[in-house]
């Protein structure tokens, strides 16, 4: 085989390179392999050159077997393999990447909406101009993946190299597939530390953001899903690992639906291209969160009884309706439990450490319950077609303007069923209340003036 | 603040009247991790020093005394924690991630329990050698790591085969039992030893180690690992 193949924009260590040392030797002699130490000493700390860190937490120290001396590894590492400080990293320094010619990659046959095409267009055109940045702001069921289709496939023509990367796996699980149908003569790999789709030589890689971790200056089109999702938004390993692996005039695409402060300052100030999807692909508005007062909120939460707010909320439900209840804290969660039972409803919990998340999230869409009372969690992803969605206690401050906007873009998803109830139970309006619905609502307005 | 090694909760560093004054002992887990590592206890098997109801011989320690190679070669050995899936979780973090310093987990404990059961033993301590493929890919001997904790000086006085398998997992017990001895013996140390290793699990790799130094005249050789 030839090594170019798996090596091609990679920053590897050792063990993850799957050659004999003469190949290695070879390769280094002609220059298509280049050596760096793996942690390097700084002035007032250790940096590893694999993920990047500088976090004086991360690096403890070994009695190390190999070079006889005890010095630092990196923690940060330990999960996609451990950094020792007397190993060196392999970049690859050889031909940039050449993929197979296609000239009809992509096999979607669905139709965009003038809304979408509209975006799409926009990522085309910044697909083919070099160093180009662009945001997407879509919100939530726009229907972004179709989206980027035609842009995906632009870049392919193009013999680009073209890297999805998201903060959470399961949506380089629920992608792969998706991107597979569409395009179904390219090379893809999905990456996200699971059982996974790993070949070392896609053209078109899905990753969680960590995955990264072992790309160089391999990416002509950088497309970062989610941009404002955790991890990804607070790390800023994890952005320096998205800028090392594009390569110098790479194109870079975000796509979000509640963007943070950081990109809403360089988008007002000009810096950051912006396309708004402000409608749903099925056409309708946004449901607005309504706001329910609740001046006892607090005390009957202390005192483990269902606020008034909450139960007049359940008895004049409809009944066949299912509902999401989100709550502060997985403390909450079990609270939340013991209020309820007497109620007629059939509900579950559902928390991120929960082994039996996926579980009950199915028997959920099942309709094997009425109620599913959850953490944050659920706030991203996971879409139930037809449901009423309530927040309690809103005012917490778990609920930022991102958590509202993505809570409240769980109703309504269906165009059989596109309005959905959005209930903000809270005590006394936070300013992410307020900016949140101000958000939606702006959304709602630049979608009608279309 | 510092993050526990094994979840990175942070961890509270509780001052009180009866501490403040004193040395801070540092803290490497939280008191949530700390709470699930589990001793072995009181009631164990007087050989194999594995928990149990009440104290006495194992079965499995009972086939080994009348095994007709194996009978006799080592006097006994203890261990520090149960092999819960927790503690699972916590080796395969120090062994396969390669976290070197999980051991201030165990460090404290480690040196209670060996004070207790060999404190007043004159041997000589052994670490079970890993081959030298494995010791250069892991970059450490976990159990010489253990040994190192004793601040007892070490001998190396076995090595292991490089073919030799360290996977045992997928030979039949009698398999494991009839197979070949994996180590060989460089330094004679005629003298009583203690073993140290990570896991006792079958027991068929300190039967090993000890019939070895027994054959060359060391007695009684006890062993001590992290885990039973
Ligand atoms: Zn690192
Ligand atoms: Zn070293
Ligand atoms: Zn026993």
């Amino acid at each position: 085989m030839d090594p170019y193949q798996t090596l091609k924009g990679k920053i590897l260590l050792r063990p993850e390179i799957n050659l004999p040392e003469h190949t290695i030797e070879h390769l280094i002699q002609s220059g298509q392999l280049t050596t760096i130490p793996a942690i390097t000493k700084q002035k007032f700390h250790y940096k590893c050159n694999r993920c990047t860190t500088t976090n004086r937490q991360h690096f403890a120290r070994i009695s190390c077997a190999r070079c006889q001396t005890t010095h630092p590894y990196c923690r940060n590492c330990l999960r996609t393999g451990r950094v020792l400080f007397c190993e060196k990293l392999y970049l690859w320094a050889g031909r940039d990447a050449a993929w197979p010619e296609q000239t009809n990659p992509c096999h979607w046959e669905g139709s965009l909406t003038k809304h979408q095409l509209q975006a799409a267009d926009a990522i085309q055109q910044a697909v083919r101009a070099p160093g180009q940045e662009l945001l997407i702001w879509a919100v939530c069921g726009a229907g972004k993946t179709e989206m980027l289709f035609p842009g995906i496939t632009a870049a392919i023509q193009q013999g680009k190299s073209i890297c999805l990367a998201t903060p959470r796996a399961d949506v380089v699980r629920e992608l792969y597939p998706r991107l597979k149908q569409a395009f179904p003569q390219t090379e893809i790999e999905a990456l996200y530390g699971g059982t996974e789709i790993r070949t070392g030589k896609g053209q078109l890689v899905i990753a969680t953001t960590h995955q990264l971790i072992r790309y160089y200056k391999a990416f002509d089109l950088m497309i970062i899903d989610e941009l404002d999702a955790f991890p990804y938004h607070n790390d800023k390993n994890l952005h320096k690992l998205a800028a090392r692996a594009k390569r110098r005039d790479a194109t870079t695409i975000y796509l979000t639906a509640t963007p943070r402060k950081k990109e809403k300052r360089r988008i007002a100030a000009k810096k950051l291209p912006v396309v708004f999807v402000p409608i749903r692909f099925h056409g309708h508005p946004l449901p607005v969160p309504q706001l329910k007062l609740d001046i006892q909120l607090q005390k009957k939460l202390k005192q483990s009884r269902p606020p008034k707010s909450l139960s007049a909320y359940i008895q004049s439900r409809a009944q066949e309706r299912q509902f999401l209840l989100f709550v502060p804290t997985v403390e909450m969660l079990t609270k939340m439990e013991e209020m309820l039972t007497g109620f007629p409803l059939k509900f579950t919990t559902v928390f991120s450490e929960d082994p039996e998340r996926k579980a009950k999230v199915n028997a959920f869409r099942d309709k094997e319950f009425d109620l599913l009372i959850t953490t944050t969690i659920l706030e991203r992803g996971v879409t139930f077609p037809s449901i009423d969605v309530v927040i309690l206690d809103a005012g917490h401050e778990v609920f930022d303007e991102a958590a509202i906007v993505q809570i409240a873009g769980r109703a309504g998803r269906s165009p059989e069923d596109p309005t959905g109830k959005v209930l903000l139970l809270h005590q006394g309006k936070t300013n992410a209340i307020v900016d949140a619905i101000t958000q939606i609502k702006g959304m709602n307005r630049k979608g009608s003036q279309l | 603040m510092r993050e526990c090694l094994i979840c990175q909760s942070p961890i509270e560093e509780d001052i009180t009247w009866s501490n403040f004054l004193l040395p801070s002992v540092e803290k490497y887990i939280c008191e949530k991790c700390e709470q699930r590592l589990e001793l072995i206890g009181e009631e164990i098997c007087k050989k194999c020093g594995r928990k149990m109801e009440s104290a006495g011989i194992c079965s499995d320690c009972a086939i080994w005394n009348n095994h007709p190679v194996y009978q006799g070669v080592f006097k006994q050995n203890r261990a520090v924690f149960q092999y819960t899936p927790f503690m699972q979780e916590v080796i395969a973090q120090w062994k396969f991630r390669g976290d070197y310093q999980m051991i201030e987990v165990f460090r404290p404990y480690i040196i209670k329990e060996y004070r207790k059961y060999f404190g007043k033993v004159k041997a000589k301590v052994t670490p079970i050698p890993l081959t030298e493929e494995r010791l250069h890919e892991r970059a450490f001997n976990q159990a010489e790591a253990i040994a190192k904790v004793m601040e007892i000086p070490i001998e190396n006085a076995l090595a292991r085969k490089p073919q030799s398998s360290e996977k045992q997992s997928k030979k039949s017990r009698r398999e494991r039992i009839q197979s070949e001895n994996p180590f060989i013996l460089t330094k004679s140390l005629n003298s009583p030893v203690i073993l140290v290793d990570d896991i006792y699990t079958t027991g068929m790799t300190i039967h090993h180690a000890a019939k070895m130094l027994t054959d060359d005249e060391c007695s009684p050789v006890y062993s001590f690992t992290l885990i039973r």
